[in-house]
């Protein structure tokens, strides 16, 4: 056993954490049929906090809840460019990069004008919530934020610093895999998501129960996002492609687009 | 079947390179041609930096106030406020709440919002960990009683909760969704409106599991 980190109060192993597809039971209702169970208990918070009864199916489709709409006037220029954003003094470090995509709906039509929110850690894998008191250094020129709406194609555009990996409560030696947050807008209530976009090729996936808490490994893969070269800046930055696809069975139904 | 998207050429503003996108079936993309939903993920602890508008002076440009404090958008002006406890009866202190909805007249923002733009968002890093959102009371719809749409994530969600929030001064008899909840549950649903001098304060409390749990539904 390691030293604990200075700071951070000891934790025993709790469980056997080993690397796995999903610790999903089987039979465990996933919402939507592909989200997360909400009571999960690997994760350990989820164990006072998910609801024990079962969920209500609605009586009819939720059609009635329009979303709100968001204008350019509240995105400025560097809103999507953490790299630029919070800059104070410099430039922020780490490994710089670039994370294009698509919002899609569920028939694969782009969604157009759609609010997209970020926020992750810095390069060393800390938070600047004052909240996080990992024992690892602030970046003063970074707040890891950022902010953008889809265009007409659906795409969106982030440049930014690739996260650090970062140790959390969960478990003993419990490490979060690299990761970016998504708060997506759709065109509706029910096409509202909020997911984490992860890197290719992270070992820490395979151990890390927010990840694993996705029962469905097709629905693990899509939020992995993929290195590409197509995007990646001839001597500026690497790119990966994350595309998005949100809207489920309560969706309003579309007419069929025949163009 | 779901229809290929068409490479299109994009260009992008501050001089980014023309990309030709490819169709969805292209093995570049994560979604490897699969237009099944993307997974859901824990706001996790820390999502005010990106989510609360200035959240330690932080510069978000992108506020999520329902009622810009000076807008004339017609209606009555309410306060709805309320805290979320654990199974243990804990105040939860870092839970997201956002609250969706109709104007007074029942009709749903479809551009810009000037004043008003039918989403509020709370949370409850506050000294008594409980959320605060002003808003207006929204018209009713189709004939139903007034209601606002809830969605609700917080650390230890790793998908986001769907509720509903009712008016205590209405008549909620007939509506279909309420009713859809069993009976001995259905006040789980109901903001409480108290007494006392300006805007009308509506309390809403939220009650995750165990006694008195709050109904949510499924509507993924």
């Amino acid at each position: 056993m390691t030293a604990p980190n200075p700071g951070q109060s000891i934790q025993q192993p709790t469980q056997d954490i080993q690397p796995k597809e999903t610790h999903v039971e089987e039979g465990q209702k996933s919402p939507g049929g592909v989200h997360p169970p909400h009571l999960y208990s690997p994760y350990t918070s989820s164990v006072k906090r998910a609801p024990h009864e079962l969920l209500i199916p609605l009586p009819g489709p939720m059609r009635d809840f329009g979303g709100p709409v968001f204008g350019t006037d509240r995105i400025r220029p560097d809103d999507n460019d953490t790299t630029r954003n919070a800059r104070v003094n410099g430039e922020p470090l780490g490994e710089r990069i670039i994370v294009r995509g698509r919002l899609l709906d569920s028939s694969g039509r782009p969604i157009r004008g759609a609010l997209i929110e970020t926020w992750q850690a810095n390069a060393a894998g800390r938070y600047i919530h004052k909240r996080d008191q990992h024992q690892a250094p602030l970046d003063p020129n970074f707040t890891g934020t950022a902010r953008m709406l889809t265009d007409d194609n659906g795409e969106y555009l982030l440049t930014t610093i690739r996260p650090g990996a970062y140790p959390w409560g969960n478990h003993y030696n419990a490490w979060r895999p690299s990761h970016i947050h998504f708060s997506v807008f759709g065109r509706g209530f029910t096409e509202r998501l909020v997911s984490q976009m992860y890197f290719p090729g992270d070992p820490l996936m395979a151990y890390d129960p927010i990840y694993l808490g996705i029962p469905d490994k097709k629905g693990r893969d899509r939020l992995v996002s993929r290195f590409d070269l197509d995007i990646t800046q001839h001597e500026w930055a690497l790119g990966y492609r994350f595309d998005i696809v949100v809207g489920g069975t309560q969706a309003t139904p579309m007419e069929e687009n025949h163009g | 079947m779901a229809e290929q998207i068409k490479t299109e050429e994009v260009l992008h503003s501050k001089g980014q390179p023309k990309l030709n996108f490819k169709p969805l079936t292209d093995e570049s993309s994560n979604l490897h041609g699969n237009l099944g939903q993307s997974p859901s993920q824990t706001v996790g602890p820390y999502f005010h930096q990106g989510l609360v508008h200035k959240f330690q002076d932080i510069d978000t440009a992108v506020s999520a106030m329902m009622v810009e404090e000076r807008s004339d958008t017609p209606g009555e002006r309410i306060v709805l406020t309320g805290k979320i406890y654990d199974a243990d009866g804990v105040p939860i202190p870092d839970a997201m709440i956002e609250l969706w909805q109709p104007g007074a007249d029942g009709i749903f923002v479809t551009e810009p919002g000037v004043g008003f733009n039918g989403f509020g968002r709370g949370h409850t890093r506050t000294d008594d960990y409980s959320y605060t959102i002003r808003t207006i009371k929204p018209g009713r719809v189709g004939g139903r009683p007034p209601r606002l749409a809830v969605w609700l994530g917080m650390r230890g969600l790793l998908t986001h909760l769907i509720t509903f929030i009712y008016f205590s001064d209405e008549d909620n008899s007939a509506d279909p969704v309420l009713n859809a909840v069993p009976e001995a549950r259905r006040g789980t649903l109901i903001a409480r409106r108290g007494e006392g001098q300006g805007d009308a304060v509506y309390t809403f409390d939220i009650r995750m599991q165990g006694e008195g749990e709050t109904a949510f539904f499924d509507a993924y």
